[in-house]
């Protein structure tokens, strides 16, 4: 669906909306797995991202994701400098990811305290992203929902548990994808919502046996 | 989103509304958004709009690479033969918002960041010397709204699909039915405004040098302004375009789609391509890393 409000906007930091506002959304996507600000954060940048995006600030917007800016943020302009302040130890880097990616994609892998996560993500126009990978499992996540990040074991009845805890909670689910790297292993599960999580219903599905990690990431476009 | 012009003109002509109205009611019929949502969403783009002309009316900005900026204030100087007229005055802020853009600064996305130095420019232009209020300019960027939508159902909005056409091309033509219809113009008018502005754009390439959003994109921004206050000026005189805007859209589609990569977004061609392109694209990217503005 197009909004009269897609098509004005968004209010961004210039100067593209694909390689900066959109940039700037997968940065702040894997901030919001991560559950917060990086220690440590390795951007490779593949595509149209690597070959014109320091022109286009692309670092600079990415590096304002991890700190928590959103694209109409003008502290973008100086994240790189701030990121330093606060205590983000970046690296960027040149990359020719393996697979099929979209011109402009970037793989994000960043470190908080014990916790690590990889994303990689494309700005696939008019500040539009997808996440397609998340710690080696295919994702199709577009950040335009609130969206729910479970990883659990790969066993019957594990999606019935988590639907089920959060219908109880009175949320309503917009879209479910489960992968999985291999049988019997563990598979990752997104659900797209209406409505964010509420903190309880993350406690309950924390608890679920199965279950090994719940991430709840706000909509991030 | 509704995806035909020519429908949306038989819509508003039966309502008595514009198109503009129509729009907002359209959408807010859909349930996802109220219509104060969408009103209020519109007037904070107009004030991000206003901010943009405002800061970039000074010159005192340059871009990322150093290559643009400062030209938006040089149309103040009184020089031309048109200096201290609405068409300069609407130049001026087509520049300013796009030298913003190119500064890191904050703008509208309208229809994209490389387009988005047209709608404020002719609006606001206009808004100023007609006394239009800030009511009439949300329902006018409603109008340039379903404007831009019909062009992204119908063909599209991206220099990497369609050349620059679908940037500052779409952006005339959003920026010349909004205007009409600001100005008074019936839905008809604002239509063949967009056709008329349209097939003035059809064609152009999008061929930046080095790929960022600088050169030419600026200056287009400035004639994109021009060519959509023309087609302002021929459709409220009652000029008619004799194909339809549904046409004409289509036909800017079609032509993206066959336009060679060189053409679309990627510096292999046109302006880019040139002897000075390819030398001053070379020589500002690597002053960038030197300067180590980025890593």
């Amino acid at each position: 669906m197009v909004s009269l409000l897609d098509i004005i906007g968004p209010v961004m930091v210039g100067p593209s909306s694909s390689h900066t506002a959109g940039a700037c959304r997968i940065g702040l996507f894997a901030r919001a797995l991560l559950g917060g600000q990086p220690e440590h954060a390795r951007v490779e940048l593949h595509g149209s991202f690597a070959r014109t995006g320091q022109g286009h600030g692309t670092d600079r917007a990415i590096a304002g994701g991890l700190l928590g800016f959103h694209p109409d943020d003008e502290r973008l302009r100086d994240s790189i400098e701030l990121a330093a302040e606060a205590g983000l130890d970046l690296t960027f880097e040149n990359a020719k990811l393996r697979g099929d990616h979209h011109p402009n994609t970037t793989r994000i892998s960043a470190k908080r305290g014990d916790r690590q996560v990889s994303v990689i993500g494309s700005s696939i126009g008019a500040g539009r992203i997808v996440v397609t990978a998340i710690d080696g499992f295919h994702v199709d996540i577009t950040g335009t929902l609130p969206t729910l990040v479970v990883v659990a074991a790969d066993q019957p009845g594990t999606v019935a548990a988590v639907t089920s805890t959060l219908a109880e909670a009175g949320g309503n689910i917009a879209t479910i994808k489960v992968s999985r790297r291999q049988k019997g292993g563990h598979a990752i599960h997104i659900y797209e919502l209406d409505e964010p999580v509420s903190a309880e219903a993350l406690v309950a599905l924390a608890a679920l046996p199965s279950v090994q990690s719940v991430r709840a990431i706000a909509r991030v476009a | 989103m509704i995806d035909s012009l020519n429908e949306a003109v038989l819509q508003a002509q039966a309502a008595g509304c514009s198109l503009g109205e129509l729009a907002l009611r359209q959408e807010a019929a859909q349930g996802l958004r109220t219509r104060e949502q969408l009103e209020a969403g519109l007037q904070r783009a107009l004030e991000v709009m206003r901010g943009a002309v405002a800061r970039g009316l000074p010159g005192d900005l340059r871009s990322v690479s150093g290559l643009v900026g400062g030209d938006a204030a040089k149309l103040n100087r009184l020089t031309g033969p048109l200096s201290g007229t609405l068409f300069t005055e609407v130049l001026a802020g087509a520049l300013a918002v796009q030298e913003v853009n190119a500064a890191m600064g904050v703008i509208v996305a309208a229809p994209t960041a490389g387009g988005a130095g047209v709608l404020p420019g002719v609006l606001l232009g206009l808004a100023h010397r007609s006394q239009v209020s800030d009511a009439v300019l949300v329902r006018g960027l409603a109008t340039a709204g379903l404007i831009g939508g019909v062009v992204a159902l119908r063909a599209s909005l991206s220099g990497a699909e369609g050349g620059c056409q679908a940037e500052t091309g779409a952006a005339a033509a959003m920026a010349a039915g909004a205007g009409a219809e600001v100005l008074g113009g019936s839905p008809s008018m604002a239509a063949h405004a967009v056709s008329l502005a349209m097939q003035g754009t059809l064609g152009l390439v999008c061929d930046p040098l080095g790929g960022l959003v600088e050169i030419p994109c600026v200056f287009r921004n400035a004639t994109g302004a021009a060519i959509a206050l023309a087609a302002i000026e021929m459709a409220l005189a009652g000029i008619e375009f004799p194909i339809p805007a549904d046409e004409v859209i289509d036909t800017m589609g079609e032509i993206g789609r066959s336009m060679d990569v060189r053409y679309r977004e990627t510096a292999g061609g046109g302006l880019a391509a040139t002897p000075t392109g390819r030398r001053l694209a070379k020589e500002r990217l690597v002053q960038i890393k030197r300067s180590g503005k980025a890593t």
